[in-house]
């Protein structure tokens, strides 16, 4: 009899505790989806304004080719940083800091071959004044401040994301369910602003 | 080694942001639109602009506002802008309908500048050349000649037109390239034809006496269509005609809309 009593409390406790359990994991696991989807989905923004700007490359570099058709080395390098830059995505799933390195490599190339086209621009006054070209020269300038938002917005998130994940004892469930810390975007060496585009 | 060296740039680019915004005006108490930190307007201007926005607020849901400070301290305007928009939440959360115009007066500080950043929501709307031609067509020139508030309203009605949907971004480029030769024609024929029936009716009355209808029709025509020689910007003027009247309630507040960079700037 008395025997019977206490393993029905042991039985009582336990599944009290289970359903304590259950509960904080299923809210800790939502959140985490949650913020799991707040990233991607700000990676895909991110991946958006990147895309904007190559998308005004070939533009860009027909417009430029009109007046300086000797510049023929900086034409091929910016057309290849772009092929390469724009074969680099990432899938959201996997936003290590390999693949993220990975991505920002090909993306910071393009930059700076964008920045020698820019340079190459400054010795045809004419083309300076073309309208095609200033409008272009716009669209470029708020495409870079575009990807610093994003960028911004991006680490924000990401960061959010990490120590959520990371702190005590969420972490617990996080590696039972596999979610992983999300990379970072990373202020290059002189590049922590977008770069200049004025003349 | 370089990971920690990683997390303190991170740590550092963390706090330096959060310094940063601490710089950034709070939103204004009671909300307005139109926020003058420099005393660059006076009490009617400010007033009428006030109204106009916050009627236009009310009616479209889109929200400009407009904030003149005399220094911008460390930061570059767009990154101003940027920041200041989505820390005051302008525009509506679900429209993301925001725009925010912020100008720094020509001074002892350095170059007059400006800039328009626009929503989200408002990016197809006002695509970043268009609202270039809004500063380089309707507030430069007034800013040039210290004509704030004319600059501000003129970029305030181009904004408002394409955002009521009235006008497409493609047909305000083509207005503008247009309309201004017609702008300067039309007035001047309709002119030389009634100062040549004016002349040919004298001639006529003192001669024959005979009806002078064709001068009051000339006349009437002509102070008509003289009207519209007010500016090129006439044709736009519809879309806000009506706000004049409204005043009544003041502005509710931001709706919690987001910024993205969108937009443009120029200086003078």
């Amino acid at each position: 009899m008395k025997n019977i009593k206490k393993s029905w409390i042991i039985i009582a406790v336990i599944l009290l505790l289970a359903i304590i359990m259950y509960t904080s994991i299923k809210g800790t696991y939502n959140n985490m989806v949650t913020m799991d989807e707040g990233v991607s989905s700000q990676w895909a923004q991110v991946e958006n304004v990147y895309q904007r700007r190559a998308d005004l490359i070939p533009n860009l570099v027909a417009t430029v080719k009109g007046y300086a058709e000797h510049e023929r080395e900086t034409f091929e390098a910016v057309t290849l940083a772009r092929s390469k830059a724009t074969s680099v995505t990432i899938d959201p799933t996997n936003l290590n800091e390999a693949s993220m390195q990975q991505f920002q490599a090909a993306q910071d190339q393009l930059s700076s071959a964008l920045s020698r086209l820019l340079v190459v621009v400054e010795k045809y006054p004419d083309l300076k004044a073309n309208q095609n070209f200033l409008d272009l020269q716009t669209q470029l300038e708020r495409t870079e401040n575009r990807i610093t938002v994003e960028r911004m917005n991006f680490n924000t998130k990401s960061q959010e994301y990490n120590s959520f994940i990371r702190s005590f004892p969420k972490n617990i469930y996080a590696s039972l369910f596999g979610f992983e810390k999300k990379a970072y975007f990373k202020a290059q060496e002189g590049a922590e602003k977008a770069p200049e585009v004025k003349f | 080694m370089s990971k920690i060296r990683n997390w303190l740039l991170i740590l550092l680019a963390v706090s330096i942001s959060q310094v940063n915004a601490q710089d950034l005006p709070d939103p204004p108490s009671p909300p307005r639109l139109v926020n003058d930190f420099a005393g660059l307007l006076n009490d009617q201007e400010n007033n009428t602009l006030e109204r106009k926005l916050v009627a236009f607020s009310d009616t479209n849901s889109t929200q400009i506002t407009i904030v003149i400070i005399s220094d911008l301290g460390a930061y570059d305007i767009v990154d101003y802008s940027q920041r200041l928009g989505q820390k005051w939440k302008v525009g509506q959360k679900k429209f993301n309908n925001g725009a925010i115009i912020v100008l720094k007066p020509k001074n002892a500080e350095g170059k007059g500048e400006v800039n328009i950043d626009v929503g989200y929501g408002l990016e197809p709307i006002i695509p970043d050349i268009t609202a270039k031609q809004i500063i380089e067509n309707e507030m430069i020139p007034h800013f040039k000649s210290n004509d704030y508030y004319g600059g501000l309203d003129a970029a305030v009605k181009a904004i408002m037109s394409l955002a009521a949907g009235q006008f497409t971004a493609d047909q305000y480029a083509k207005r503008k390239g247009k309309s201004s030769p017609y702008g300067f024609l039309i007035p001047i024929i309709i002119l030389i034809i009634v100062i040549s029936m004016i002349g040919r009716n004298r001639g006529k009355q003192y001669t024959t006496g005979s009806s002078s209808m064709p001068f009051w029709t000339a006349l009437m025509l002509g102070s008509m269509l003289g009207g519209g020689r007010g500016g090129s910007f006439g044709d736009f003027r519809s879309g806000s005609g009506g706000f004049g009247g409204g005043g009544g309630g003041g502005f509710g507040g931001f709706g919690g809309g987001s910024f993205g960079g969108g937009g443009a700037s120029g200086s003078w």
